[in-house]
Formats: structure tokens, sequence, C-alpha cells
């Protein structure tokens, strides 16, 4: 979706407003949702599908967290963990849990532990390669894609094959299957905003093969 | 399941969405003046969370003592010293460094630490790397901690990929125009950490001393590693 989370190229946000010795949270409730947010059963895309169904103007005002509990509501009622009624009312009223896993204390702990490379027996044919010119397709899906408005319709050089993952998408029409590889792809800054760049300076972007054709 | 944000504001506002934004959700259906009783919604975000977090521990939906361990672990146990000891390390040793920016996970499984798909930049006197995430804020947690406040605004996310040079005078690093500034878009599940580079005058510095000179802004990009100003300690 064409929404105000895209905001790569956009010119007038102001300043960047450095904070000296900023706190790794500001309030309490940030590090509640903080960790709820982090707890619910669905996976990064379906939580991120939801902040950015935040209207603009709403999205725009707030700070990271005030969206995080903006959209935690949206990932209860629509994955079906909790129903509207229940958010209201702050009360059970459709049964406890028996069907989402619940992330257990000792478990947080290995989440920052070593993971595996060689695990991946996953595989996904493919039709481009490290070295080739490819241009990012010039789509306007309303769904979630991780397709930067930016980088539509460019050119730009395969540099890296980030191996295989699942595509995030939500409308996936013509963006091949679920599973393909992740290329990242360098645009020259020159293609992507015009003289007003340094001909020496360039943008990286992962982009799933779906997102890519030949050029 | 909507997927629109008219859906949203009529269906996810109206029924679920009390919750989510009060002023907009009361305006939709309380066009009328407020002389009766009626439960009003928390607004206030502390009162929020707060029901949220009673709603789901009782549907058991979280464990309250995860919910804990995730805070600790995340506001004390992980940071930017994890990805310094790896810097350190990395300036100590060529063979590691190779490593390191050959597969970056791999290289840092060895250190005892984990962060999927972690791809590692390094800077050279002609190239400057700049990690951001345009759609979201992608970050490498583990190695760095929560990214701070500044790499999730719009102003940091918007003008890195189109003003890398402006966003870096505004952190007080100036560029000579023979820089070859790369911006690293973190768009799908690869996350990105600068190798910077390591300051003249610390050769005789033990790998310990050396991570501690390296910074947080230094590994995304937005600074360079400098010694500390003589007569102080690191």
């Amino acid at each position: 979706m064409n929404g105000a989370h895209d905001m790569g190229g956009m010119q007038d946000m102001g300043p960047i407003e450095l904070e000296k010795n900023a706190p790794i949270f500001h309030a309490e409730w940030e590090k509640r949702v903080f960790a709820l947010f982090n707890s619910t059963d669905v996976k990064w895309p379906y939580r991120r599908t939801q902040i950015e169904l935040i209207p603009p103007a709403e999205y725009l005002r707030m700070s990271y967290y005030e969206k995080w509990l903006a959209a935690l509501p949206l990932v209860l009622t629509k994955s079906g963990m909790a129903t509207a009624a229940e958010i209201e009312s702050g009360k059970v009223q459709g049964g406890v849990n028996t069907k989402w896993r619940v992330v257990k204390a000792a478990e947080v702990a290995t989440w920052i532990l070593p993971v595996s490379t060689t695990s991946d027996k996953v595989t996904a044919p493919t039709q481009l390669h490290v070295g080739q010119r490819v241009r990012a397709k010039n789509i306007n899906p309303v769904g979630h894609t991780r397709l930067p408005r930016y980088a539509r319709g460019k050119l730009g050089t395969i540099e890296r094959d980030g191996g295989i993952e699942e595509l995030q998408d939500t409308d996936i029409q013509g963006l091949g299957p679920k599973q393909q590889h992740v290329y990242t792809v360098r645009f020259a800054a020159r293609e992507l905003w015009g003289d007003q760049a340094s001909p020496r300076d360039s943008v990286y972007a992962d982009l799933w093969e779906g997102y890519l054709e030949s050029a | 399941m909507p997927t629109t944000r008219r859906d949203v504001l009529s269906a996810g506002l109206a029924a679920a969405g009390a919750a989510v934004t009060p002023s907009l959700a009361h305006a939709q259906s309380h066009d009328h003046d407020h002389d009766h009783d009626h439960q009003d919604v928390p607004s206030d975000p502390a009162l929020r969370a707060k029901a949220l977090e009673s709603l789901m521990v009782a549907k058991g939906l979280v464990d309250p003592a995860a919910l804990d361990a995730l805070i600790d672990t995340y506001e004390h146990k992980v940071g930017p010293h994890i990805g310094g000891s790896v810097v350190g390390r990395a300036w100590k040793d060529p063979a590691f460094k190779r490593r390191l920016l050959t597969n970056g996970t791999a290289a840092l499984a060895e250190l005892g630490y984990g962060q999927h798909d972690l791809t590692v930049v390094e800077n050279t006197p002609k190239v400057h790397n700049l990690v951001v995430c345009t759609l979201c804020s992608c970050y490498p947690w583990t190695l760095l901690g929560l990214p701070p406040v500044w790499y999730k605004s719009a102003a940091y996310r918007s003008r890195s990929v189109i003003d890398p040079r402006g966003v870096l005078r505004e952190f007080g690093l100036n560029l000579p125009d023979d820089v070859e500034v790369r911006v690293w878009d973190s768009t799908a599940d690869l996350r990105y950490l600068v190798l910077p580079e390591r300051p003249a005058g610390t050769e005789a510095l033990s790998e310990a001393a050396l991570a501690a000179l390296v910074t947080r802004d230094a590994m995304t990009g937005v600074a360079k590693v400098t010694l500390p100003p003589k007569g102080t300690h690191a």
C-alpha cells in the first residue's frame, strides 16, 4: 500500500532530533507494549501490516510504541485471538486460549543465541543471478508489500543473493511462489533521484525475486 | 478481513478500535452532547496498555513471566556492547573479520550470539555505509539493542535514502565528495551492521579496550569511531 509508512525519499519531515543519554524505553507502558506485541503468536509481517493500516494522519502523529499500541488490538481481533467486545470491555467472553502458542520465559533467552546457518533446506528456482541488471516492477498493491515506492520502475544491479525467504506481500498475484530468493539490489543514487544526487552514491534494497524483472 | 483503511476505520475502529484511537471512534459513534453515562474507554496509553495486558493474561495468550523476561533481555542484556565486541574482535583478528564480512550470522555465532541473516558492511577511507529501514524500523536487535528514537523517526527514515550526506551532516559527519556513500535499506529479513574504520593510534589497545570505543551510532553508520580526548578514560 502506498501509505505513510513508505516514506523513503520524502523531504519535509523536519530535522532529525537527537536525544542525549536516551533511555531504551521512555515510559513503563512502552515496555509492556513492547513485550505484548512481541509475544503475540503471529509473524512480523502480520504485525507490520496492522501498523500500516493506522490512518496516515495518525501514523505520522504517533510515536513508535503508540503505533504498536494502536496495532495490537487489530492483531488480536483480526487473528481471532480476542474479540472486539473483549477488548472494549476488558473481560474474557470468548473463553481462554487453547489454540495460540504462548511464549515462555525460559525461551526468551534463546532468542539471542546463535542461529544455524546450515539448516536452511528450502530450495527455490530462480531466473536471476548476481551481477544481472534488473528493473523493479512498477506495482502498487493495496495490501502489504516490501517493495518501497522509490525503487519501483528503477534499474539496478543484483549485488548478492540473500537466500530464500517467504514473500511477505498480502497481494501475491503475479509475484510468484511464496518461497523465493531475496536479492540485494544496488540502485545508483542518480537512477533514483536524478542529478541532484552524488554520482558516487547508491542505495541497496533487499528485494524478492517477484519484485524484479531482468533488464 | 479488512484490508483497506476505509475498512479499518469503519470495522476496526468502531468495533475493536475503541481502544485503538478513542477520539476517532468516539467521534464516529457519539455525534451528540455528553449528558449521559457511558463507559469511558481509557485514552491514556498507560491505561490502555494495562487493559490489554490484563485481557491477554486472563485469556492465556501471554505468560507474565515471559513479558518480564522480554523486557529484561532488551533493556539490560542486549545492546551496543555486543556489537562493539564483534567490531573489537574484527579489528584485532583479520581472519575473523574476513569470516564476519563473508557470513555475518556464522561469525557472530562464534561469539555466542544470534542474529538471523546478518550482513556486515565495512567502512574504509573511500566507502561509507549507512543503515536505515524506510518502511518500518528494522534493526539488528541482538547486536545493537532496540533502536533509538531517531532511527525510528520519519525524518531519518525518509531522508536517509535521498540525502544521506545531508543526514550525516546533521549528525556532525561531513564526508568529502570523493567518498562513496552506500545506503542499506533493510526492506526484507536481512539485517545490517556497519564495521567502522579503526581509528589511528589504537595499535596498542586490547580487544576489550577497542570494543569500548565503538558506539551504536558508528555501527549504524551515522558516526565514526574516535578516541576520547587525551586525559580522559574510555
